[in-house]
């Protein structure tokens, strides 16, 4: 609701709201209130251009031409609402006869509706109407005809992409048959999409109709629509242009009303960006010249971070306050439940979030460059050779068009200002380190012909391409199987070890972090609640929540007979998170202080780092 | 409750050159009452098998059988019932999920019989009305669950149902499948691509691989005495807390278009062809299953040899 109301709001909304209104009135009163004057015919002012009695003028039986256009209004809007029903009706019967029908007869009507979708719609429209006869109602079918094909393409499409979805496969494992699927899966997930292009399509079957009525084809005498005043008023455009404007502008407002409709509709439910921004807040930008700190052996030192993403109902914060250092070489892991902010983290620290969300901090250096402060474009260099990103899916992280080794090679030409053969030679040596095999060869292949370990490889070749000071991986495992997750662990861990490179890995799989890092950051519902070492992580954790994960994890020793362990309730949804401590509603431990008072993130004499008023507690119980 | 039997099932995908075939003879049976696991990597085919079992996927050669019956794929009782790895897509999030349950049940009492099912999924009768979006994962987990379990299925197929999930509520998901796989004694067949869940829920393993299935067993037997070097492989890396494994090898896994011939495992194999020069036919000739644990090697133990310490490979 809130979010129609924001929709109705906007420019676009308002106007076509009020468009709408106007068009809907004069549509249900015009006939009632204006029909006699429009009919009255008075040979004494005959074709008279605009006066007080008649604002728009009389036509060549001296009727008045405004009443005759706010009279036209019902018949033009039904006849187009008409034609745009039949279309939608047409077009869904024949876009989702191939989900019914079977493979064989949907590649057909497919085939079908691809070769008429081909033809203008109003040559059709033309088509048609010639073959149903001139008037009203063989130019509503002829023009329902031409948009059908439209719509049955558009409803093929979107049932295509409902077809894939598993509630589908699921409802017919129940024995479901496809009609009854149809109507309750499919139709109800199509809706909107259908909807809002209908209300659309009604403004250019407005337009067509007008266009039929106009070349005589359409609504025949003594009837009239716009179309039909538009081509009497012709006739006299140079004597009378006003005669042939006043329904020509009708047309416009009324084509102009539906098509904004249909762009509000589609904002309303979703089908277009996000409404609403981030307010600026009263961020103090941060001097170039803040003084140099003395732990200047840090890669990465972060204060502060705050990631505000805009939302419905005002913005969210997914990640409040998050502070954190990465010394040179030294592997940092970040753990969390989906939703905990680990991986909003990482892209802000890469300063990897763009508009219109928003990153602040009260410190973020990178190799001592204070990245709030300065150009963009020493940042961006400073980045791209110094930063190498790793993401989960590395399909979608490489370009698909362009062969491995170019891409990689792109890096250097960018950066190093190296020639192309150099590049490629380069890119080639570092494919071969991330141990590709037949690295030549591989270069000059495109992505998909790698596997996705492979590509994972690739990518890692990619950050290091540059003298990268700190690598961020972002569940660089999480979409490859256990023995390629494996190696390419394995591959980090040695780049690491040869060129004393950082690390900050993000997983959800505490097992992997341990393996790999020195230390980990437990995240919870935006926050570090925990910073320890890695060795610490399976018997020395402090904080409830970083127990409960590792607890949750079975492994090969995990006793049979019990059940197995997991952590009570759900993560806090970032637009709620409770007061007090955000873990207290699934703690065990938890008291009435913790639901009240937040618990601030402690550090102790060894550097580790705690969130919990009974950190003592549960430290003690190890 | 019946046996559920993949006799010789092959899946073929396209034809010709781009032709790919998904399941390659598949043998196994999932007896009555008892959960076998299948494991293996991405496009080993166990998923396809699984959609064989319900009928999304065409069986081109061999037969899959219920209580030695052919599976009935029309009519409105299906007797094997899948449930989807992601309960974010697998629910219709337009449909209350008491709708989505209740579309399994047959008429009568539809309304009792949902509130039974979500009951039994350990989920509040009341949340009938609400709709998949109002529901953390692991809820929508159990109430993909309760709409398999509407059609009182002989045999659940469950695939990859956790790796969707935190692992902070994978526990509660697996906990109550066990549970409900015992009180309603019902024959699972468990996919997974990780083998502690596996080792937790069933009670004999099947490991395929490019698929094939090439290791079949007892769940102890096998993972304390794996007999192909794909099991063992696998085994090996499994991320275990605060150890860091020996290296892998950096094979490349094998494109399921263009499965090597032989053993489909031999160019990764870190005891074939590769290593020791004179295993020539691992290349050429598909090895037989007449091993322990059913094993396609060559070089398995035989299935006649006794036990002992880890055979020497």
């Amino acid at each position: 609701m809130a979010r129609w109301r924001a929709v109705l709001r906007t420019p676009v909304g308002v106007c076509a709201s009020l468009g709408l209104l106007v068009l809907l009135v004069f549509a249900v009163i015009g006939p009632m209130v204006w029909s006699a004057s429009a009919s009255r015919t008075d040979v004494a002012s005959m074709l008279q251009g605009p006066s007080g009695s008649h604002w728009a003028g009389t036509d060549n039986l001296g009727r008045d031409i405004l009443a005759r256009v706010l009279v036209a209004t019902r018949l033009s809007v039904e006849l187009a609402l008409l034609a745009t029903l039949l279309a939608v009706v047409i077009g869904i019967l024949l876009g989702t006869a191939g989900f019914v029908l079977g493979r064989r007869a949907a590649r057909i009507v497919a085939a079908v509706v691809n070769i008429v979708v081909a033809f203008p719609g109003l040559l059709l429209a033309l088509f048609f109407a010639v073959i149903f006869g001139v008037g009203a109602q063989g130019a509503v079918l002829a023009i329902g005809l031409a948009g059908a094909p439209a719509f049955a393409r558009l409803a093929q499409t979107l049932v295509a992409s409902v077809e894939q979805r598993d509630f589908v496969a699921a409802a017919r494992i129940a024995g479901v048959g496809r009609v009854r699927v149809l109507l309750r899966h499919v139709l109800p997930n199509i809706a909107e999409a259908l909807i809002v292009n209908a209300a659309i399509g009604a403004g250019g079957a407005l337009l067509a109709f007008a266009s039929l009525s106009f070349l005589g084809l359409g609504v025949q005498a003594p009837a009239y629509d716009w179309g039909k005043l538009l081509g009497d008023g012709l006739t006299g455009i140079y004597e009378q242009p006003i005669a042939a404007l006043a329904p020509g502008i009708a047309v416009i407002v009324a084509g102009l009303a539906f098509n904004l409709f249909g762009e509000t509709l589609a904002k309303g439910v979703g089908l277009t960006t996000t409404l609403g921004r981030v307010p600026l807040g009263r961020t103090k930008r941060a001097r170039a010249t803040e003084p140099v700190s003395e732990e200047d052996d840090a890669v990465l030192d972060v204060a502060d971070l705050v990631v505000t993403l805009p939302g419905h109902g005002g913005p969210i914060r997914p990640v409040r306050g998050v502070g954190f250092r990465i010394g040179r070489g030294e592997a940092v892991g970040v753990v969390g439940e989906s939703g905990s902010g680990k991986s909003l983290t990482a892209l802000a620290v890469s300063r990897l979030i763009e508009e219109p969300a928003r990153v602040e901090a009260s410190r973020l250096r990178f190799l001592g460059t204070d990245l709030r402060a300065g150009a963009a474009r020493t940042h961006r260099r400073l980045l791209g050779t110094s930063l190498a990103m790793v993401f989960q899916d590395p399909m979608t992280s490489l370009n698909p068009t362009r062969r491995v080794g170019s891409q990689l090679a792109e890096v250097a030409r960018q950066h190093g200002g190296l020639s192309r053969g150099a590049a490629l030679a380069l890119a080639i040596d570092r494919l071969r380190a991330v141990r590709v095999p037949a690295a030549q060869r591989r270069a000059r292949q495109y992505p998909h012909e790698f596997s996705g370990g492979m590509r994972q490889r690739a990518m890692i070749g990619m950050g290091l391409m540059g003298t990268p000071a700190l690598i961020v991986a972002d569940e660089p495992t999480t979409a490859l199987d256990v023995t390629v997750q494996r190696q390419v662990l394995d591959l980090l861990r040695s780049i690491r070890r040869e060129n004393s490179v950082a690390l900050l890995l993000i997983s959800h799989d505490v097992a992997v972090v341990s393996q790999v890092c020195d230390r980990v950051l437990v995240m919870y519902a935006g926050r570090i609640v925990e910073d320890l070492p890695a060795a610490e992580l399976a018997e020395g954790a402090r904080h409830p929540y970083t127990r409960a994960l590792v607890a949750a994890v079975p492994d090969m020793h995990t006793d049979l007979d019990r059940p197995l362990a997991a952590i009570p309730g759900r993560a806090p949804d970032p637009t709620r998170f409770p007061t007090g401590c955000a873990f207290a509603p699934r703690c065990a431990l938890a008291t009435d202080r913790c639901r009240t008072e937040e618990p601030l993130l402690e550090t102790d004499d060894a550097g580790r780092r705690v969130a919990c008023w009974h950190a003592e507690l549960v430290g003690a119980r190890a | 409750m019946s046996e559920l039997l993949f006799d010789d099932v092959s899946v073929r995908y396209g034809s010709g050159r781009r032709a790919l075939t998904a399941v390659e003879g598949v043998r196994l049976v999932v007896p009555d009452g008892e959960v076998v696991g299948l494991v293996g990597e991405s496009g080993s085919g166990k998923s396809t098998l699984a959609k064989a079992a319900v009928g999304l996927a065409p069986v081109s050669a061999g037969r899959i059988l219920l209580g030695g019956q052919p599976m009935p794929m029309r009519g409105a009782r299906r007797p094997v019932q899948l449930v989807f790895q992601d309960p974010y897509s697998s629910l219709d999030p337009r449909m209350t999920i008491g709708a989505s349950i209740g579309e399994a049940v047959p008429r009568r009492d539809r309304r009792a019989e949902v509130a039974r099912l979500l009951d039994l999924v350990e989920l509040d009768a009341e949340l009938a009305g609400s709709f998949p979006g109002q529901l953390s994962g692991g809820q929508r987990q159990r109430v993909a669950l309760a709409r398999a379990l509407a059609a009182r299925p002989d045999v659940v197929i469950a695939d990859e149902i956790t790796s969707a999930l935190d692992v902070s509520i994978q526990g509660t998901v697996l906990n109550l499948l066990r549970k409900l796989q015992r009180e309603l004694g019902m024959s699972m067949l468990f996919i997974s691509h990780n083998l502690a869940v596996v080792r937790y829920v069933a009670t004999s393993i099947a490991v395929m691989y490019l698929g094939r299935i090439v290791e079949h067993g007892p769940t102890e037997a096998v993972l304390a005495d794996p007999q192909h070097p794909y099991t063992r492989d696998l085994l090996a890396a499994l991320p275990d807390m605060g150890q860091s494994g020996a290296g892998a090898t950096d094979a490349e896994p094998a494109d399921p278009h263009h499965p090597p011939p032989g053993c489909h495992y031999h160019p990764r194999c870190p005891v074939g062809p590769l290593v020791r020069a004179d295993r020539d036919r691992c290349r050429t000739e598909t090895p037989s299953i007449d091993h322990r644990h059913h094993a396609a090697c060559h070089f398995a133990a035989l299935a006649s040899e006794p036990t002992m310490q880890r055979s020497s490979l």
